[in-house]
């Protein structure tokens, strides 16, 4: 993966640097030893690592601005750095920038369930947020699989998704402000309890810009009251392309689950053996959730289970207890954990229209074959965004290559049929080159002009999202 | 204003849109089907050629749709899949006596959203694509046709709600939504707006999926409104009635004539009449204080107390009397204030950059004003 030239003119200015942060930030905030400064490399795409050339804890949006003026005065790009779980290599390091981690800012600073808002520091972790409203009803819905680590900060950078955003939606649709710092130290209030702002919708593109805008400090959230129950149905099919069928005509019949999960063979077995979830040994696996009250539920399980046997399942079982269902759960969030465990892998995250899956699913089935790489699938079967992992050997010579260039092939395939190539991780540093396979040159400039606005000398994570040969001039300005 | 009989450019592709703006010597009166009151100055250009439902995917919860297409035929395409818009679009027509035809594309330009955007978004949140021509006659796409895509910057927020301040919409695509089966509302009579905004946060606040909640002072009448599966929509109309028992007395309301009352409530029909039209977005526990402050001649509460509609004597600033709580009151009709609120300098800042860069010559900017 091509980064841009360590600039040595950044480099030689790390003792004038470090003592500027010092000056604003307590010492234990700033972190310059080499040795310490690797805790930064990377974040969740592990298979690329720089250490940074110094790392800042601030405390507060004060503190924030402080750190990103004198960064800006000395030209010094800044990474900013929620729990270091993007997949996409969101808050991965350049050897001559700053990553600016907001683990220390965590506090709840307001809950108001008259207009279920609750407003928090963006360190806090997506689950914590739920955590400090569920005694009395309430839950934040946005729920990636990484929810007991992944800060909100990192949440509204990547614009996050989760199982069951097929009826909550995503964290765009879950954000109702921001307090964010440019680049400069302007601090700027956008949103806030209200709905829709009456001027333009700048809440809407900053969540979702990789960091790139500004580094959101604090975060006013839709809260929502808890369901009164859940319940998860296991259905199995001995064929992809029949569970596929079958997710397009829950859809069409008019109940719209919470969620609906996709697992294919190899992840079942590879979950099955790590989580013990119960799960059936089949070709496809769906796990559809629906909420309500007992007979809400049973009212449209019914449905359900009445189009699901039409498909002729190997498997159709609702779950019993409480505690089935969260093993049942526990299994699907577990599957890139699980697939860890056995192997090396990269796992995309495409999107396509759900009528596409079979095709989608026939194409990477071959280029599995084509490549020589195995393939597992898992992912949001609702709104069609696939999560594939692709295993290999990290000790092999080429082969992450190899898996790179297959990776790149999927998504390709994916924008191809009507998708997308990233529905919830984000571009970060692993999707940017596939760009152009989206967007023309004028799609990706009306994107920049929007950063030019917010961060005119393009230092905040600079070198992500957009192809660097594209983004050149605009970086060049810099020194 | 745009004169009676002038001649209206109605370009029937995106490319001749993209030629009469590079063209453009000065500025454009863009609009749909004219439903919103009185047309921007400038050079008369109307999306009404750029029409047809492009693509529709019952199975895939999508439907593609050019900027033009009158927001009737959208509805008729989806009811007939039983499946409709998540956010209820308003009918601009009922409120301000104008004539014309909604497009989908000006519900998407003024992020025009309905009751139901209290539990399933605005207009913005179920929006997943655009495509459009900036000022400087270039045509961008962003977003698509599939509903989670974080494949860069999300310029589909940016564009809905901007009034056609950064480009004019040629197609528009959305995450729909299954019809729902039955529907009921509960209606509690005689609270006083503050009594309102507490019962419908309870209501909201329950996990009995309350969809829409409007207040009318004028009536007195509190109504919340229950859809879905038959079974479940009685079985959650007993379990709100007890929620809903502490604040008076609950009377029920099904089927048409539930709808009935909620078409009227997406169209403003209670500050329908003489005088300058307002809606003030709020923390819905602030919407008592703005209806006291504002001292109106008819006001009306949606989205629990997050929305509220006032109808004030002409040329009055309602922003003066509203103080802190007015930062989002827009002016729907009238004279006086301007539409949109004065930002912040910082949040200005940005905006303004923004739209200059979108549109340098300033082709689009007589569109704010109204």
């Amino acid at each position: 993966m091509e980064m841009p030239k360590v600039d040595p003119f950044i480099l030689a200015k790390k003792a004038t640097l470090v003592a500027r942060l010092s000056e604003v930030l307590p010492a234990d905030a700033v972190i310059h030893d080499i040795e310490e400064t690797r805790a930064y490399e990377c974040d969740a795409l592990t298979a690329y690592r720089c250490p940074p050339l110094a790392a800042v804890l601030p405390r507060n949006t004060r503190e924030v601005a402080d750190v990103l003026r004198i960064c800006h005065d000395l030209g010094v790009p800044v990474v900013p750095r929620g729990s270091g779980t993007s997949l996409a290599g969101g808050a991965l390091p350049t050897a001559d920038c700053v990553i600016l981690g907001v683990a220390r800012m965590n506090d709840v600073l307001e809950v108001d369930y008259d207009d279920r808002i609750i407003r928090v520091q963006t360190g806090r972790t997506n689950l914590s947020v739920t955590g400090a409203v569920e005694a009395d009803g309430f839950f934040y819905a946005p729920d990636p699989s990484s929810q007991l680590a992944c800060a909100i900060a990192g949440n509204i950078a990547m614009n996050s998704g989760g199982a069951h955003c097929l009826k909550y939606g995503v964290t765009t649709n879950n954000l109702l402000g921001v307090t964010i710092v440019q680049m400069d130290g302007t601090v700027v209030e956008i949103g806030g309890a209200h709905m829709d702002a009456a001027g333009l919708d700048l809440l809407g593109v900053i969540c979702g810009s990789e960091g790139q805008l500004g580094v959101v400090t604090e975060a006013t959230l839709r809260i929502l009251p808890k369901p009164e129950g859940a319940r998860p149905v296991l259905i199995g099919f001995d064929s992809l392309e029949v569970a596929g069928a079958c997710v397009a005509d829950i859809i069409k019949a008019g109940v719209l689950p919470v969620a609906i999960e996709f697992m294919d063979r190899i992840i079942i077995r590879i979950v099955e053996d790590y989580a013990h979830a119960g799960y059936p040994d089949c070709e496809a696996l769906l796990i559809v959730e629906v909420e309500g009250s007992e007979a809400e539920i049973d009212e449209q399980l019914a449905l359900i289970e009445a189009i699901a046997r039409r498909h002729d399942p190997v498997e159709l079982r609702q779950s019993q207890s409480s505690d089935e269902a969260a093993k049942i759960w526990l299994g699907r969030k577990s599957a890139f954990g699980a697939t860890g465990r056995i192997s090396d892998y990269m796992c995309l995250d495409g999107t396509i229209p759900v009528s596409e899956l079979p095709r989608v699913l026939a194409g990477i089935t071959a280029l599995s074959q084509k490549y020589g790489l195995r393939v597992g699938n898992v992912f949001h079967a609702g709104d069609g965004n696939m999560h594939p992992l692709i295993m290999y050997d990290a000790n092999k010579p080429g082969d992450l290559e190899l898996c790179e260039d297959m990776g790149a092939e999927i998504l390709k395939l994916c924008v191809e049929v009507g998708g997308c190539l990233t529905g919830e991780h984000g571009v970060g540093i692993e999707k940017r080159d596939l760009m152009g396979h989206q967007f023309t040159a004028e799609d990706m400039e009306a994107q920049m002009r929007v950063k030019d606005v917010f961060d005119p000398k393009w230092l905040l994570n600079p070198a992500k999202v957009f192809p660097l040969a594209t983004t050149q001039s605009r970086r060049a300005t810099v020194a | 204003m745009g004169q009676e009989g002038d001649a209206v450019l109605t370009p029937t592709t995106e490319e001749d849109l993209a030629d009469i703006v590079r063209g453009a010597n000065g500025p454009l009166s863009v609009r749909g089907g004219g439903t919103r009151g009185p047309l921007p100055e400038g050079e008369a250009v109307t999306t009404t050629g750029l029409t047809g439902i492009t693509l529709y995917e019952p199975g895939a919860l999508t439907i593609v749709a050019r900027a033009g297409t009158p927001m009737e035929e959208i509805e008729a395409a989806l009811a007939s899949e039983n499946q409709r818009l998540p956010f209820e679009p308003m009918d601009h027509r009922v409120l301000l006596g104008t004539t014309g035809t909604p497009t989908i594309g000006g519900a998407v330009a003024m992020n025009v959203s309905g009751p139901r955007r209290v539990q399933a978004g605005a207009c913005r949140d179920s929006l997943i694509g655009v495509r459009f021509v900036d000022g400087t006659g270039t045509i961008v796409k962003n977003g698509g046709r599939v509903m989670k895509n974080v494949t860069g910057y999300d310029l589909v927020k940016l564009l809905a709600g901007s009034r056609g301040s950064l480009g004019v919409l040629t197609e528009v695509s959305f995450k729909v939504l299954p019809s729902a089966a039955t529907e009921a509302t509960l209606v509690l009579d005689g609270l006083d707006v503050a009594g309102a905004v507490k019962a419908m946060a309870a209501a909201l606040s329950s996990p009995f999926e309350v969809n829409a909640a409007a207040h009318d002072p004028q009536s007195g009448k509190t109504s919340l409104r229950i859809e879905g599966l038959e079974g479940s929509v009685a079985y959650r109309t007993d379990a709100l009635t007890k929620v809903l028992t502490p604040f008076g007395t609950v009377t029920s309301i099904a089927g048409a004539g539930s709808a009935d009352l909620w078409r009227a409530v997406r169209d403003g029909q209670a500050v329908a009449g003489e005088g300058d039209i307002w809606r003030v977005h709020t923390r819905a526990s602030a919407a008592a204080q703005v209806v006291a402050d504002a001292k109106a001649t008819a006001s009306l509460l949606d989205w629990g107390g997050g929305l509220v509609w006032l109808r004030v004597p002409e040329g009055l600033d309602l922003r003066a009397r509203l103080g802190p709580h007015g930062a989002q009151a827009i002016r729907v009709r009238g004279t006086g204030a301007g539409a949109l609120p004065p930002e912040p300098p910082a949040l200005a800042a940005l905006t303004d950059g923004i739209r200059d860069r979108f549109d340098p010559r300033g082709l689009f900017k007589a569109g704010l004003a109204g």
